[in-house]
C-alpha cells in the first residue's frame, strides 16, 4: 500500500515538475542575452524582453552534442546553426508581445522567449 | 564609400585574462575612424563601432599580440572544417568512452552468460560485487557523466530529455544492485541480483549508438558542404595598380579582381575586361558553359574555364548569390514541413510519460507480478526508462529534410521550407506562364515570305531600320535580327506609330509600312495570294507580319517566341506523374493554341491578363485541386503566392530567391518535375521514419513494461533495451542517407 502511495506521488511530482511549474524568467533589461547551450539545456532559458526594444540573443555553445547545433525559433520562421565555442548571434527587431519557443531540431533543449 | 562598414564584431583569440580587455578596446578605439569599441570578456567578443575596413581593426588587434576574426552574423558562409573537426573529436570520445564502458560490460556479461545469474548469497559474493558496483561507478563517472550531468541540468530546469531516461535506468539498475550488496536482507532472497552488467553495457552501447549517428549525420549534409565547397577561399585584386592575394572575406565592394582560366569567380561580380566561357552548373545544373564579356554578370562559386577576366566586385560576404543560396538551403534543411509538428508535440510531452509508465509498471509488477516482484519491477522499470527512445521520434523529420532539401540544390531546385517540401509532394495541377516559362521569352525572327521584294537581307534592313523606332518587344526581335547578322541600320523620318496596327515612317525616300493585316487594308496594300500563307504561318504558333514598300507588299515577316528545348519533354513528365498541366497567357487564341498542341498541353487560357492570372488559380483551388504555378516571378507574384506552391524560374543564376516557394536555378521544366520528384521521395521517407519511431515506441515500451511474460514468460532484458535504443535512431539516420541515392528521372 505505501508502495503505492509512493508511487502516484511521484508521479504528481513529475506532472508538477515537468508541466505545471513555471520557472522564473530571465529579464532582459539591456537589448542582449548571453544564453549558454551546455549539458543538454540552455541557461536561461525562460527569457522576458520587451516588445519595444530589439535584443540580440547570443548563443554560446558548449556542448559537443549534435543536438545541440541547430537552434529553431519556429514563430519567427528562424533556424540557426550554432558553432561549437563560439557565440552566434540572433538579433529580434520588432517582436510583437507573446511567447515564442525556441528548441533544437528534437526538441530536447528547449526554452521560451516571452515578450511583454 | 561602400567598401566601409559602420560596424563590426570580431573574435578575439588569446585573450586570456579581465585586463586583455583594457588593452583591446584601447587598440582598437586608437585606430583611424573607430568611434568606439567594446569587449565582451565572457564569450571573447568585440564589438566595434566607426567608419573603417575591418582589416584595420583585425591589424590593430594583432599589433598587440592577440588574433582577430570577423564574426559573420549571418553565418551565411562558414566552413565546415570546423564543425567536422568538432565532430571528430566529439566521435572519438564517445568511442573510447564505448571502450572503457564495453571492458567491463563484457565480461559481466560472459560470466552472466556462463556462470548464470548474479546472486549475491555469501560474503565472498558480496565483497566480489561490491568490488563490481565500484568499478560500475568508474563507468558511470568516466564514460556516462555526460548523461547524469545533462540530466540533472534538465531536471533543474524542469525539462527531461534522452539523458534523463539514461541517466533513471542506469542509476535504478545500480543503486538497488548495491543495495543488494550492502543490505542484502532488505530485498527477498529470491531478488538478491544485481544488474551492474546492465549499468555497463547500456552506457557503452548508448555511447556507440550516438557515435555512430555521428558519424551518419555527417553524410546528410554532403549537398550544403557541397555548395559551402565552391566558395574559392582566396582572390586576386588590383590595388593601387598590384596584384594582391587576399582573403575571400577580406575583398571589398567594388574591388576590381583578376581570374585566370581554371579558378572559381571569386565574388559576384560585373566584367571589365576579357572574355570566357563559364561552367555554372554547379548552380543551375545546367551542363553547357555560358559566353561572357564585358558588361555580363559572373557569379561567386562558378568556375572559368578558357580566358583570364576582370570583373568588378558587385556583391561580397554574404551577399554573394552563393551564399544567399547556401543561407536558402540552410534555413530550409532546419525548417519541419507540418507532417513532422505531431511528432514535435508527442517529443514535447514524451519523457515524463515515459518516467510516468516506468513507475506504474514497477507498481504493476509489485502489486500482481510473481516472487520476487521487486526483482521483476527494477528489471521492467528500467528497461522501460532505457527502450523509449524520444531521439528516433525527433530525428525522424529533420534528418530527411535535410538530405532532400539538400538534394534538391544539387539538382537546381531551391526549396524555401518544409512546408513547400511537404506540398509539392500533393501538387496535382500545375499552371504554367507561357512566356518565359514554356518558351524562350525572347521572341525571334522565324520566317520571311518574300513578295515584291528579292533580297531578304534588304527587306531585314529596312524592316529594322523602321523597327528601331518601336518598343514592342516584337520589333526588337526584328531589330535583333538584323544586329546578328550585321545589318547596318538606316536613318528614318517622319515615324509614326498606329496604336494597335503598327508603324510608318520613310527611309531613302522609300515610303515603309509595318504591321498587321488591318493596317494594310487601311493604307489600300494589295494582300492577295498571302493572307493564307500569313494563317499558315499562325498556326505554327508564329506572329505573322507585313511589311510594305511603296504601298505593294514587300514582305511576310513572322516572328515567334520558340518552346525551349526540353519544355515538351518536361511537361510530358509532368502529366505522366499524373498532373494536370494548364497553360496560361496573355497571347491570342491562335497563337495560344499553337503553343499549346506544340507542347503537349490540351488545357489552356489565353488572353490572360496578369491581374487574372490569381483569378485562374483560385478557381482551380475551388475544384479542389492542389496547384502549382510557375512562372518568372516578375508579373506573376500575386498567382504565385496565391498557389499552394508557388515556383520561380530562374534565369542563369539570377535567382528570385525570396520570390517563390521553389526557385528553379535554370531555365528548364524539368526542374518541376524533379522537384516535385524528391518532394515525393522525401516525404515517403519521412513517414517510413515516423512510422517506424511510433511503432518502436508504441510496440517497444508495453513490451518492456512486461506485457507479454503473463502469457509467454518474456520479460526484456534491459542491455536488449539499450541495444534497440541506441540503433533505433541510428536507423532513423541511416533511412534518410538512403535519400542521397535518390536520382531525379532521365531528362
Amino acid at each position: 500500500m505505501l508502495i503505492n502511495l509512493l508511487g502516484l506521488v511521484l508521479i504528481a511530482l513529475i506532472v508538477w515538475w515537468f508541466w505545471l511549474y513555471k520557472p522564473n524568467k530571465t529579464i532582459v533589461q539591456n537589448s542582449e542575452v548571453l544564453i549558454e547551450v551546455k549539458d543538454g539545456v540552455y541557461s536561461p532559458s525562460s527569457i522576458q524582453v520587451s516588445a519595444s526594444q530589439p535584443v540580440t540573443l547570443k548563443f554560446m555553445r558548449k556542448d559537443q552534442s549534435p543536438c545541440a547545433e541547430t537552434i529553431l525559433i519556429p514563430s519567427l520562421d528562424i533556424s540557426k546553426q550554432l558553432k561549437l565555442n563560439e557565440v552566434t548571434q540572433i538579433t529580434l527587431l520588432n517582436l510583437s508581445p507573446g511567447e515564442h519557443e525556441f528548441h533544437c531540431q528534437m526538441q530536447m533543449y528547449r526554452g521560451v522567449l516571452k515578450v511583454i | 564609400m561602400n567598401n566601409i562598414k559602420p560596424d563590426h564584431h570580431l573574435m578575439i583569440e588569446g585573450a586570456g585574462c579581465a585586463s586583455c580587455v583594457g588593452k583591446i578596446e584601447g587598440a582598437l578605439k586608437a585606430t583611424n575612424g573607430v568611434v568606439n569599441a567594446e569587449m565582451n570578456f565572457a564569450d571573447r567578443t568585440v564589438q566595434v563601432t566607426g567608419a573603417v575596413k575591418t582589416e584595420e581593426l583585425i591589424k590593430a588587434v594583432e599589433s598587440i599580440g592577440y588574433n582577430a576574426k570577423p564574426i559573420d552574423d549571418s553565418s551565411a558562409i562558414d566552413t565546415f572544417d570546423e564543425k567536422e573537426a568538432a565532430d571528430w573529436v566529439y566521435y572519438k570520445n564517445l568511442m573510447r568512452d564505448t571502450f572503457i564502458a564495453l571492458s567491463l560490460g563484457v565480461p559481466l556479461m560472459i560470466y552472466s552468460i556462463v556462470v548464470g545469474e548474479m546472486t549475491v548469497e555469501t560474503s565472498l559474493e558480496r565483497m566480489s560485487w561490491l568490488v563490481v558496483g565500484i568499478l560500475t561507478f568508474g563507468v558511470m563517472y568516466f564514460s556516462g557523466k555526460h548523461f547524469y550531468v545533462g540530466a540533472w541540468k534538465s531536471f533543474k530546469n524542469h525539462s527531461a530529455n534522452m539523458d534523463t531516461l539514461i541517466a533513471l535506468g542506469t542509476g535504478t539498475a545500480w543503486v538497488y544492485s548495491m543495495v543488494v550488496v550492502f543490505a542484502p536482507d532488505a530485498v527477498p532472497l529470491m531478488a538478491r541480483h544485481v544488474y551492474f552488467e546492465a549499468t555497463a553495457m547500456i552506457i557503452s552501447l548508448i555511447n556507440l549508438g550516438l557515435a555512430l549517428e555521428i558519424k551518419a549525420r555527417g553524410k546528410t549534409s554532403e549537398a550544403i558542404k557541397r555548395l559551402i565547397g565552391l566558395q574559392a577561399k582566396t582572390a586576386t585584386v588590383i590595388r593601387d595598380n598590384k596584384e594582391v592575394q587576399i582573403g575571400i572575406e577580406q575583398v571589398l565592394l567594388n574591388d576590381v579582381v583578376k581570374v585566370k582560366p581554371g579558378e572559381k569567380i571569386t565574388v559576384d561580380g560585373v566584367v571589365l575586361e576579357g572574355h570566357t566561357s563559364i561552367d555554372e552548373s554547379m548552380l543551375t545544373g545546367e551542363p553547357m558553359p555560358v559566353e561572357k564579356t564585358e558588361e555580363d554578370e559572373v557569379v561567386a562559386g562558378t568556375l572559368n574555364k578558357s580566358g583570364m577576366i576582370l570583373f568588378r566586385a558587385t556583391r561580397v560576404g554574404k551577399d554573394t548569390a552563393l551564399a544567399q543560396i547556401i543561407n536558402m538551403v540552410k534555413r530550409a534543411q532546419n525548417s519541419k514541413p507540418p507532417i513532422g509538428r505531431l511528432a514535435d508535440v508527442i517529443s514535447a510531452y514524451f519523457v515524463p510519460v515515459v518516467m510516468i509508465i516506468s513507475i506504474l509498471s514497477a507498481l504493476a509488477w509489485l502489486n500482481f507480478g510473481p516472487d520476487p516482484a521487486i526483482a521483476f519491477a527494477i528489471v521492467s522499470a528500467t528497461t522501460v526508462l532505457i527502450i523509449a527512445c524520444p531521439c528516433a521520434l525527433g530525428l525522424a523529420t529533420p534528418m530527411s529534410v535535410m538530405v532532400g532539401v539538400g538534394k534538391a540544390a544539387e539538382a537546381g531546385v531551391l526549396i524555401r521550407n518544409g512546408e513547400a517540401l511537404q506540398t509539392a509532394s500533393k501538387i496535382t495541377a500545375m499552371i504554367l506562364d507561357k512566356t518565359g516559362t514554356i518558351t524562350e521569352g525572347a521572341p525571334k525572327v522565324t520566317d520571311i515570305v518574300l513578295a515584291k521584294a528579292t533580297d531578304e537581307k534588304e527587306v531585314l534592313q529596312l524592316a529594322a531600320s523602321l523597327e528601331s523606332g518601336s518598343e514592342h518587344p516584337l520589333a526588337q526581335a526584328i531589330v535583333e535580327s538584323a544586329l546578328e547578322q550585321d545589318i547596318e541600320l538606316l536613318k528614318i523620318e517622319s515615324f509614326n506609330a498606329i496604336t494597335g496596327f503598327g508603324v510608318e515612317a520613310n527611309c531613302n525616300n522609300k515610303a515603309l509600312l509595318f504591321g498587321n493585316d488591318k493596317l494594310m487594308k487601311l493604307k489600300g496594300i494589295d494582300l492577295t495570294g498571302f493572307v493564307e500563307q500569313a494563317q499558315s504561318l499562325a498556326k505554327e504558333a508564329k506572329t505573322p507580319m507585313y511589311f510594305a514598300v511603296n504601298g505593294e507588299l514587300a514582305a511576310i515577316i513572322a516572328v515567334a517566341d520558340p518552346i525551349k528545348s526540353d519544355s515538351i519533354s518536361a511537361i510530358k513528365r509532368l502529366q505522366t506523374n499524373g498532373i494536370r498541366v494548364i497553360m496560361l497567357t496573355g497571347d491570342n487564341k491562335e497563337t495560344a493554341a499553337a503553343v499549346a498542341k506544340k507542347a503537349g498541353i490540351s488545357e489552356f487560357f489565353a488572353e490572360v491578363l496578369p491581374e487574372d492570372k490569381a483569378n485562374k488559380v483560385k478557381e482551380l483551388q475551388d475544384s479542389g485541386e492542389t496547384v502549382g504555378m510557375t512562372g518568372d516571378g516578375i508579373n506573376d507574384a500575386p498567382a504565385l503566392a496565391l498557389a499552394d506552391v508557388g515556383f520561380a524560374i530562374g534565369t542563369g543564376t539570377d535567382v528570385a530567391i525570396e520570390s517563390a516557394d521553389i526557385t528553379l536555378m535554370r531555365g528548364s521544366l524539368h526542374g518541376l518535375a524533379d522537384a516535385i520528384a524528391v518532394s515525393k521521395a522525401t516525404l515517403r521517407n519521412i513517414k517510413q521514419n515516423l512510422f517506424g519511431a511510433f511503432v518502436y515506441n508504441v510496440a517497444g515500451v508495453p513490451f518492456a513494461a512486461g506485457i507479454l511474460y503473463p502469457f509467454f514468460g518474456i520479460l526484456l532484458s534491459p542491455v536488449i533495451a539499450g541495444a534497440a535504443m541506441a540503433f533505433s535512431s541510428l536507423t532513423v539516420v541511416s533511412n534518410a542517407n538512403r535519400l542521397r541515392l535518390f536520382k531525379a528521372k532521365e531528362h
